[in-house]
């Protein structure tokens, strides 16, 4: 009961509220050392401390009253707010592209959480026609929600429940899927995905926001409209990621699930192809693509849901000086996986190789990426290189440590044989390492397509 | 008798018993029920702004920048589950908003790609300062708060904004100002234009430190509220940390008559123009109340009052825009309203047109201008068309097709509120006294908890602590001021340059005569600001230095008067070489005197009468310059 009574309040803030009798949502007087104080009184956030009493006054602002200075309060009425997104019926278009909007929680349409004070995942078709009326132009829209996680508790459960929604849903011939996403592990996602749901039929759009929809000026509800777009009418059917280009609210770019990083914590244009071009440029006006061969839009449902993961594979960030006992405590541990994330082109120090050969020996599945996230771990052009390949550690060419890492997951969900392992590693599925890095891969600044090209192309580099 | 707009437009002001501000009394504002509050603004004197580390109060022009951005801003829900008016009227108007970064003064905060840094406690504490000088109750812990503001002044969407004190008093020399609270806040980006359905801002001034004091609707006559608003602003300068200069104060007027609502004059930069603003706008409201009477009056069903338009397909636009036609039933006489000086109702309908339509000047004609464009025979063929009655008014309007659809919709929306009465409104703010409407008034609906900030504990000690250093009250510098025998006409200079505490200490420490030194302060410097071109190193603690100077060279402080000039036009220069440059020379008070007979002489040479008056002024003409600082003027007159 106090629970609700007293929402967040603990200690000595919820000894003061319950001997003056006065509830959450309860309007008060408050008498304090300090002058007089009248307002609602809020939920206080979980983490916050027990020596003050949230107000709302009269001006819609808040303030926190100090317990210590209360001579006496009362409540005077009560009132407590309904939250409550305005929810539409989204209508029907015929001749619109049906698409399927999965939700797994993250900030693309967000509402108030007193418990933590952050803001928490509200979703339903609704809801989101309520919030971005514009969506209803683009396709007919119908969402689930799978799961609500926040990104950073998405996992190999939330993996393989997606790609198993993803195949019933191809099954029942959407044209095209969207999920929503929270950021921090959207590329993750998009990689797990892109192993799990091979030869697909129809565009898989991973979408998040930078900014929660509870902001006028979020970028969730151009995201969506972007993502929307790419699901129901792109022709490429890969898993993407959406998310803005440049900061400002004009166009996003769609990044393929295995070449795409989160690279800044808080810019909206966060998310940047790496290693090679975005796939594409998308408006709510067009779709440019950038990159010139994609996979291609089918008629078929020949979709093939692979839904395997492995919990012992683990990634090891190397830096000057680390011990052997690091990487021995991960083999006793009994990981079968170890992705090294090394220096320059592929590089760790000397004295980790006796922990190496251990693991060697015990048969642990090894693999180098880089820490320069751009360019190919090369192991041949130092001796260095040449002595850890001997020790077992496969160069895992331009795959981003990320992505190598949800790869090698996803092997050993399948196989331990180290040669079969192998092959599937360094077989890409979809461009997780490519044969050619375009010139321009590193140069473009992805949010100044195309100016920026232009400038490479006229400037000397 | 055929319908004359100007003499309706005279005849209605007369008959809301409109007076011009210089004729208005006390009477008068009763007769209307005049009520007024304010929203003081006032910029904080720190290094950085309040949530990032940007310096503040450095400025670039419009068109010096390193990028631009766009955002285009979504209403969204307040804290209690509620859209605020304001927001989704902005959402109607479709603007494209544009921001120019520099990146000496911004950063990846100010253009909301950065979560806020921990708030700027040099700005925290002097905000607290003014709030405990304002009698407000403190709070015990400070939560930012996020204000919505959909216009693109803050790119995020919001401001973020804390309450540090409610319920305050200002005393003020002939009554008591109640205090609503105090907040400190982000300052907004300044505009560069709005044009259509893109408006342009800069982002230099964006998240300065700022605090806001908002009083209750106390005041009952235009000049008190300015009298309240100086008296804010001298508060907030005594403590010496606050920015000066243009744009660094700035205040929303908040007026209503008896029956009116409130409405919110934004941005006036100058209290002086405070008194012209709210008269007419208490007459405004009184005039629209009128309108209200004489509609519910002809009209038995406000409810389902609509207009009816039509294209005008035959006429064309150069720029191929659409014209339409508007019939407003029963509105006939009621356009060319009085509503303020050279104004009208119609001008309700065009402001609102241009502003939530974003309709392009000009766009509009009706069928009672003053100065009217089309004759009455083509309104007659208007009329016709649209089958309109002769107690119906008629608008005509030109605008691009998307903008049609809001169009139609804010004039009907606008002539419905007629019914009610006055519609809670932002105005903004002319030098000529008059105002056009520039939002909808915002209200609680707009806060939102800021999620991305912790809240900030306000200790007992702290408090404690700041209080006990404040400086004194301006109420009790102002008695004192008095008590001296100095004039109050040089008030509001000396409060709002914050001369107080240098007056003071002058005639403390030198133990000079108070009332010299503060007519010397309040009237000479004034005038010598006015009347030179000042040093940049120029500073009013320069003036106490001289006379300190004077006094340690037992030179008579009067030639201070003399030197004054110099000094505010060559700050660096010392005092001596002041005194040389004008002509000053130290001679003893003897020779001075030992002069006055051999001048007496000179004058009374060849003259077979002499005048002693004219005999004296003459000898003291001689002498003056001479005489300044070394002797006392009227010690001398004495003796000659």
């Amino acid at each position: 009961m106090d629970s609700d009574i007293f929402q967040g309040y603990k200690g000595d803030a919820l000894e003061v509220l319950k001997k003056y009798q006065v509830r959450v949502w309860g309007t008060t007087k408050v008498e304090t050392t300090r002058g007089t104080f009248e307002g609602t009184v809020l939920p206080r956030a979980e983490n916050d401390d027990d020596k003050h009493i949230v107000v709302k006054i009269i001006t819609g602002y808040n303030i926190g009253i100090d317990i210590r200075t209360i001579t006496t309060m009362e409540e005077t009425g009560y009132k407590k707010a309904n939250y409550k997104i305005p929810e539409k019926q989204f209508p029907f278009t015929p001749g619109l592209p049906s698409v399927k909007l999965f939700g797994t929680g993250g900030t693309i349409a967000s509402r108030l959480d007193y418990r933590t004070g952050a803001v928490i995942p509200a979703f339903s078709p609704g809801e989101l026609y309520g919030a971005v009326p514009e969506l209803a132009d683009i396709c007919n829209l119908d969402t689930e929600k799978v799961f609500a996680v926040f990104s950073e508790n998405m996992g190999p459960k939330q993996y393989m429940a997606l790609a198993k929604a993803i195949g019933k849903e191809i099954e029942n011939g959407i044209d095209g899927i969207v999920i929503g996403h929270g950021t921090d592990t959207l590329h993750h996602t998009g990689a797990a995905l892109t192993f799990m749901c091979q030869n697909l039929p129809v565009p898989v759009v991973l979408v998040g926001s930078q900014r929660s929809s509870d902001r006028p000026s979020s970028d969730a509800a151009l995201n969506l409209m972007h993502a929307m777009k790419a699901a129901g009418t792109s022709d490429i059917a890969e898993v993407m990621v959406c998310m803005f280009g440049p900061t400002s609210d004009e166009y996003g770019l769609l990044h393929k699930g295995t070449r795409v990083r989160k690279m800044h914590s808080s810019y909206r244009s966060t998310f940047r192809t790496i290693g090679d071009t975005p796939l594409a440029r998308i408006s709510r006006k067009e779709i440019n693509p950038i990159k010139q061969h994609y996979n291609k839009r089918r008629n078929d449902k020949e979709v093939k849901i692979l839904p395997y993961f492995s919990d012992k594979v683990t990634m090891l960030y190397y830096y000057p000086g680390m011990a052997a006992d690091t990487l021995d405590a991960l083999v006793e541990k009994g990981y079968k996986g170890i992705i090294f994330v090394g220096t320059g082109l592929g590089h760790v120090n000397k004295e980790l190789y006796p922990a190496i050969e251990r693991a060697q020996a015990k048969g642990v599945h090894m693999y180098m990426t880089l820490q320069t996230l751009w360019g190919y771990v090369h192991m041949f052009v130092y001796d260095t290189g040449r002595d850890m390949m001997a020790k077992g550690i496969i160069p895992a060419g331009n795959m981003l440590p990320e992505v190598a890492w949800v790869k090698l997951s996803w092997i050993l969900g399948q196989t331990e044989d180290p040669e079969k392992v192998k092959e599937m590693m360094l077989t890409p599925v979809n461009d997780e390492i490519t044969l050619r890095e375009p010139y321009n891969g590193y140069l473009v600044y992805q949010g100044g397509v195309p100016e920026v090209e232009d400038f490479i192309k006229d400037v000397h580099k | 008798m055929q319908f004359n707009p100007k003499q309706n437009y005279i005849q209605t002001r007369k008959n809301i018993g409109y007076v011009p501000r210089l004729e208005a009394s006390q009477k008068d504002y009763d007769r209307i029920g005049f009520m007024s509050g304010l929203e003081v603004h006032q910029q904080l004197l720190t290094k950085e702004k309040l949530f990032c580390h940007c310096p503040a109060g450095i400025y670039h022009k419009s068109d010096d920048y390193d990028a631009e951005l766009i955002r285009h801003m979504r209403p969204t829900l307040s804290e209690l589950g509620e859209y605020d008016g304001t927001a989704l009227m902005e959402f109607r108007t479709r603007k494209e908003i544009i921001y120019r970064i520099k990146n000496e003064n911004a950063c990846t905060y100010e253009v909301d790609d950065t979560p806020p840094f921990p708030i700027n406690r040099e700005a925290l504490e002097i905000a607290l300062e003014i709030s405990l000088l304002s009698k407000l109750n403190v709070v015990g812990e400070v939560h930012i708060t996020r204000k919505q503001y959909l216009d693109g002044s803050i790119p995020t969407g919001f401001q973020r904004t804390a309450i540090l004190g409610v319920e305050g008093e200002l005393e003020l020399p002939k009554k008591k100002v109640r205090l609503i609270q105090l907040s400190i806040e982000e300052d907004s980006c300044r505009e560069i234009s709005d044009i259509g359905h893109t408006r342009t801002y800069k982002t230099d001034r964006l998240g300065m430190p700022l605090i806001e004091t908002v009083t209750y609707p106390d005041f009952v006559n235009p000049e008190e509220v300015m009298e309240g608003c100086d008296y804010i602003r001298f508060l907030n300068r005594s403590t010496g940390k606050v920015r000066t200069g243009m744009g660094a104060g700035r205040q929303d007027v908040n007026v209503s008559c008896r029956g009116g609502s409130r409405v919110e004059i934004k941005g006036v930069a100058h209290s002086k123009w405070i008194p012209e603003l709210t008269h007419n706008e208490a007459f405004r409201q009184w005039a629209l109340l009128h309108i209200k009477d004489q509609l519910l009056k002809s009209i038995s069903e406000p409810k389902n009052w609509k207009i009816h338009s039509m294209e005008l397909s035959e006429l064309k636009d150069v720029n191929a825009e659409k014209i339409y036609a508007v019939n407003l039933p029963g509105f006939h006489g009621l356009l060319s309203h009085f509503t303020q000086p050279g104004k009208s109702f119609a001008d309700e309908i065009g402001d609102r047109l241009s502003v939530i339509a974003c309709l392009e000047q000009p766009f509009m004609m009706h069928s009672e201008m003053l100065e009217p464009v089309l004759g009455e025979e083509e309104w007659e063929s208007i009329r016709i068309s649209l089958d309109a009655a002769k107690e119906d008014a008629q608008i005509i309007f030109w605008a691009n097709e998307e903008d049609v659809k809001t169009a139609l919709e804010t004039i009907e929306e606008r002539c419905q509120m007629a019914f009610e009465g006055v519609p809670n409104e932002t105005r903004k703010s002319f030098v000529d006294g008059t105002t056009i409407f520039e939002r909808v008034l915002p209200g609680a609906d707009r806060m939102y908890p800021d999620t991305d900030s912790a809240p900030i504990p306000l200790e007992d000690e702290y408090i404690t602590r700041l209080a006990e250093n404040l400086p004194v009250d301006v109420i009790e510098n102002h008695k004192q001021l008095l008590d001296w025998g100095v004039s109050s006409e040089t008030f509001t200079y000396i409060f709002s340059k914050n001369l107080f505490p240098i007056i003071e200490k002058t005639i403390n420490t030198l133990k000079l005569d108070p009332k010299y030194i503060g007519m010397f302060f309040g009237l000479r410097l004034k005038f010598a600001e006015g009347q030179y071109k000042k040093g940049l190193e120029f500073n009013y603690n320069m003036v106490y230095a001289l006379f300190a100077w004077l006094v340690k060279s037992d030179i008579d402080i009067k030639l201070a008067e003399k030197m004054l000039p110099e000094l505010i036009q060559h700050p660096k220069m010392d005092f001596a070489s002041i005194l040389e440059t004008i002509g000053f020379k130290k001679i003893d008070r003897e020779s001075i005197l030992s002069k006055i007979p051999i001048l007496m002489n000179k004058f009374a040479e060849g003259k077979t009468e002499v005048n002693p008056i004219h005999q004296k002024n003459w000898v003291m003409g001689q002498l003056r310059n001479t005489a300044l600082g070394n002797i006392n003027l009227t010690e001398l007159s004495k003796t000659i």
